[in-house]
């Protein structure tokens, strides 16, 4: 075991005593009670997990807590108050989701996308959003939820 | 729920309110089972409006994402006639049949058995609190109308309140046949409306089985072995101990279970266990043996279950004998959420957190198993992150009540995705033998179909051949087309990979053969696809209106833009019908491009429209994905795929554009979160042979079949 500090959603939470190898999703889950972040695969291969690491889209089960210190981490709990970002409003919009498991993580990259690329092409969607799975078959009202988001930015 | 309706109204419903609570309305269906005397009012209750004119809605049936819990309440809100939406919601605990019939969601069925009770429920408490109001007022109940939470006094102008009349409406007498609303008056029902639990899902703050946490939990992970029927043999109890957080190791029937202050240090205890499995007899279990068994199990005689005139003389006489082989893989469902359960086992009682499709399945296999009585297994239903049939089986609900009793305390089990995809309850793999026969002009006069298949109820239900063969056949049995000598039996080829139920259950493979060899014969006969089936359905006015639907849509025949290629499908299935066109490239290399699907579907009222979309996307993408990609193969006895590395699914990249068009209709709802699916393969398939003029007879369909190297 090892004590760190992390920042997560703007806030510093010092002497987080688990071990080093832990991955971020599960001290996010189980020590700080953030369970809006899913586990899916355990693998970075699903993207159900995915927090943003200064900004930066990241798969936070393939993360292990110890590299991510100095790092400022957004959930979507921290995504925004209320659920009033443009992206969460443009998948009610779109009703973008069914069981919506894997949608924190297809929020959080579509916020990080929208923040790098304020008018994204359908390309542009595909080669951003393909690492993100979806079981219930929601992709084209994602692709259309982004769409719209990036209208009303 | 047929038996439900059947009863009188009076009898259905009864009044549980007591002083102060407000119009309740509940079940009274004698006779009550034993030991259920002591069910609380309140959780046998379909709808509560309070004196403050507060509406409560029991839902009855799991979410895991199909929208029950949005359109249930859409039914009964509508029939009660209140503003939408006005319901304080409630989950409900499993309880017994008796009490809200069916609480499954599987089948699609739960928008066409709540359909009847949901409405008598909500015409019922309208009738009871417009005749409050004329009482009150002293006038003829026949001049006051219910709307929208008010009861008006037409002539006199006069009005009063849902919650001002619900405790003087909880005195009258529950009515026998309340009228229900004329479908041309539903102000909610057919209206595309928002998920009311959507908000939570998009904040993260929804809380999944996955989510779930109990005072004093601990979390564990399981040991099992990954060959199916073996066992662990043994393990390094002190090498788990040692793993920080670790707080113990215990023996479940399935392994062995670590239990742990977190998930990872459950996790990595498990992995320091280095288990020692005995692997049982099937340790040499493989994809190519069980290829061996059908190729054995399809020579025997099959078990008929249709049989119209005599199709092998049919086949004699016929001017072209057509045969085709089709073969399905076993395949997992692979939710999102992998699996989980929390349960607090105590000694005369147990509480249980499931994410699970068949609550009441779950909760009398806990009471059978650990010799509980039936009111002392409390089951809380949970979100579920997807099931598609995969959480209708309760072993994962055994398993944590097992591991809570050994570790006597409340616990959290997680199953990796790992643990997801080896320990499965697969759809079953299949083999699909046609022949079919025309004659000179081209007609249609012999059909034979053998199902060589892993049987679900065999294997799970303890079905005899006779309910395995109808299952099995199902799709296969029922083909629509006239053709006057027609044959389908089923050869049982069952192994120890243990099967279930997916999303549309053996109507993901049986249309798969039927719709592309239905394709294959209309080549034969120089016959369009669409006019060769519609010249055969002349008595099923329904399967022609989805077809002719589609083909209307998609523009059938018209010119698609180039390289561009269309195939169609259609097939009848959990009471709905559905047609399908699939718009389709193939590249040199046989690498397939859907670029568009075109999906025509008839399940009588449409209650949310948007739903019904995106119940048409799901299972049109989860048909996709069987039909593209999804295998598991067998290796050692075991799984070979684990993650989503090895078992794909369809990425936004990949994803067609959908439509989906609906027929106007006046008839009672039907289902919608399978029947979409089962059009989607042989459409796409159909499409590969208007492209190449290539025959694709096995899924998932591969560059190389299509190639032909």
């Amino acid at each position: 075991m090892a004590r760190f500090t992390l920042k997560v959603n703007g806030e510093t939470h010092r002497n987080v005593n688990v071990d080093p190898e832990t991955p971020l999703l599960w001290v996010l889950r189980d020590t700080l009670g953030l369970t809006g972040t899913k586990f899916g695969c355990g693998a970075g291969l699903c993207g159900a997990c995915t927090v943003h690491m200064d900004g930066e889209p990241a798969p936070s089960c393939a993360i292990p807590v110890s590299s991510a210190e100095d790092s400022e981490i957004t959930t979507i709990e921290g995504l925004s108050q209320n659920g009033g970002h443009p992206v969460q409003q443009a998948w009610l919009a779109e009703q973008a989701l069914q069981c919506g498991y894997c949608q924190p993580g297809q929020i959080m990259g579509a916020a990080a996308l929208l923040a790098k690329n304020p008018d994204p092409s359908d390309a542009d969607i595909d080669e951003a959003m393909s690492p993100y799975l979806c079981r219930c078959g929601t992709y084209q009202r994602i692709r259309r939820a982004i769409h719209r988001a990036a209208r009303e930015v | 729920m047929n038996t439900i309706t059947k009863v009188s109204r009076r009898d259905f419903l009864k009044l549980t309110g007591v002083a102060g609570t407000g119009l309740v309305l509940g079940f009274h269906l004698p006779p009550k089972p034993d030991g259920w005397a002591a069910v609380e009012p309140l959780t046998n209750s379909w709808l509560r409006i309070g004196p403050d004119g507060g509406v409560t809605f029991w839902v009855h049936r799991p979410d895991m994402g199909q929208g029950a819990r949005t359109a249930l309440p859409m039914i009964l809100a509508d029939e009660l006639d209140i503003e939408w939406p006005q319901f304080e919601r409630v989950f409900l605990p499993a309880v017994d049949p008796q009490v809200y019939g069916s609480q499954t969601a599987g089948g699609s069925t739960s928008i066409r058995t709540s359909w009847v009770p949901l409405r008598t429920a909500g015409a019922t408490a309208r009738a009871m609190l417009t005749a409050a109001a004329a009482e009150i007022w002293g006038v003829d109940a026949g001049s006051c109308k219910a709307s929208l939470g008010t009861v008006v006094h037409e002539s006199s102008g006069r009005s009063l309140s849902y919650g001002e009349l619900a405790e003087k409406a909880a005195t009258l007498p529950v009515p026998d046949e309340p009228p229900f609303k004329e479908p041309k008056d539903f102000h909610i029902v057919g209206k595309p409306t928002q998920r009311l639990d959507h908000p939570a899902r998009v904040q993260g703050t929804l809380t999944f089985g996955m989510d779930v946490k109990v005072s004093g939990m601990l979390h564990a992970c399981v040991a099992r072995c990954p060959v199916f029927g073996g066992s662990v043999s043994g393990y390094d109890e002190a090498a788990a101990r040692a793993v920080d957080g670790v707080r113990g190791v215990v023996e479940v029937p399935t392994g062995v279970a670590v239990l742990a202050d977190s998930t990872w240090a459950a996790i990595k205890g498990r992995q320091a266990l280095n288990c020692k499995f005995d692997y049982g007899e099937s340790a040499d279990l493989s994809s190519a043996k069980i290829a061996e068994l059908f190729d054995e199990k399809q020579q025997e005689e099959g078990y008929a279950t249709r049989e119209d005139g005599d199709a092998d003389s049919a086949l004699a006489g016929a001017a072209q004998v057509l045969d085709a082989v089709y073969e399905v893989p076993y395949a997992a469902h692979a939710p999102l959420e992998p699996m989980n359960c929390t349960a607090h086992a105590m000694e005369d009682r147990c509480e249980i957190w499931a994410p699970t499709q068949a609550p009441q399945w779950a909760h009398g296999a806990v009471a059978q198993t650990f010799g509980y009585a039936p009111q002392d297994v409390t089951l809380n239903i949970e979100f579920s992150g997807g099931g598609f049939g995969r959480r209708l089986i309760p072993d994962f609900v055994v398993e944590a009540v097992h591991v809570s009793k050994a570790a006597a305390a409340p616990v959290k089990v997680v199953w990796t995705r790992e643990d997801t995809m080896h320990h499965g309850y697969y759809r079953p793999a299949s083999r699909h033998i046609l022949r079919g026969g025309l004659d000179a002009s081209g007609k249609l006069v012999a059909w034979k179909h053998r199902v060589v298949a892993h049987s679900i109820g065999a294997t799970l239900q303890g079905s005899d051949l006779a309910g395995a063969a109808r299952e099995a056949t199902s799709g296969a049995r029922d083909l629509p087309y006239a053709v006057p000598n027609c044959h389908v039996d089923f050869c049982m080829a069952n192994t120890t990979v243990p099967v279930g139920y997916f999303r549309s259950v053996y109507n993901t493979q049986t249309p798969f053969a039927n719709e592309t060899f239905i394709d294959e014969l209309a080549t034969a006969a120089g016959v369009d696809p669409v006019a060769f089936r519609m010249r055969m359905l002349e008595d099923h006015p329904r399967h022609r209106g989805v077809l002719g639907l589609a083909a209307e849509k998609a523009r059938w025949g018209q010119p698609l833009p180039e390289g561009h290629h269309q195939g169609i499908a259609l097939h009848y299935s959990f009471g709905s019908w559905a047609a399908e066109v699939a718009e389709v490239s193939v590249g040199d290399d046989g690498s397939v491009r859907v670029h568009k699907v075109i999906c025509a579907v008839d399940c009588g009222i449409v209650v949310n429209p948007d739903d019904l979309a995106a119940q048409a996307e799901g299972a049109i993408v989860i048909g996709l994905t069987a039909a593209l990609k999804a295998e598991i193969t067998i290796d050692e006895g075991r799984v070979v795929q684990g993650n989503y590395n090895d078992y794909p699914l369809l990425r936004i990249d990949e994803m067609p554009e959908i439509e989906v068009h609906y027929v106007k209709s006046d008839v009672n709802p039907s289902g919608i979160g399978e029947p979409p699916l089962p059009p989607i393969a042989p459409a796409v398939a159909n499409a590969i042979f208007a492209a190449t003029g290539v025959r694709v007879r096995r899924m998932p369909i591969r560059a190389e079949d299509i190639r032909g190297t």
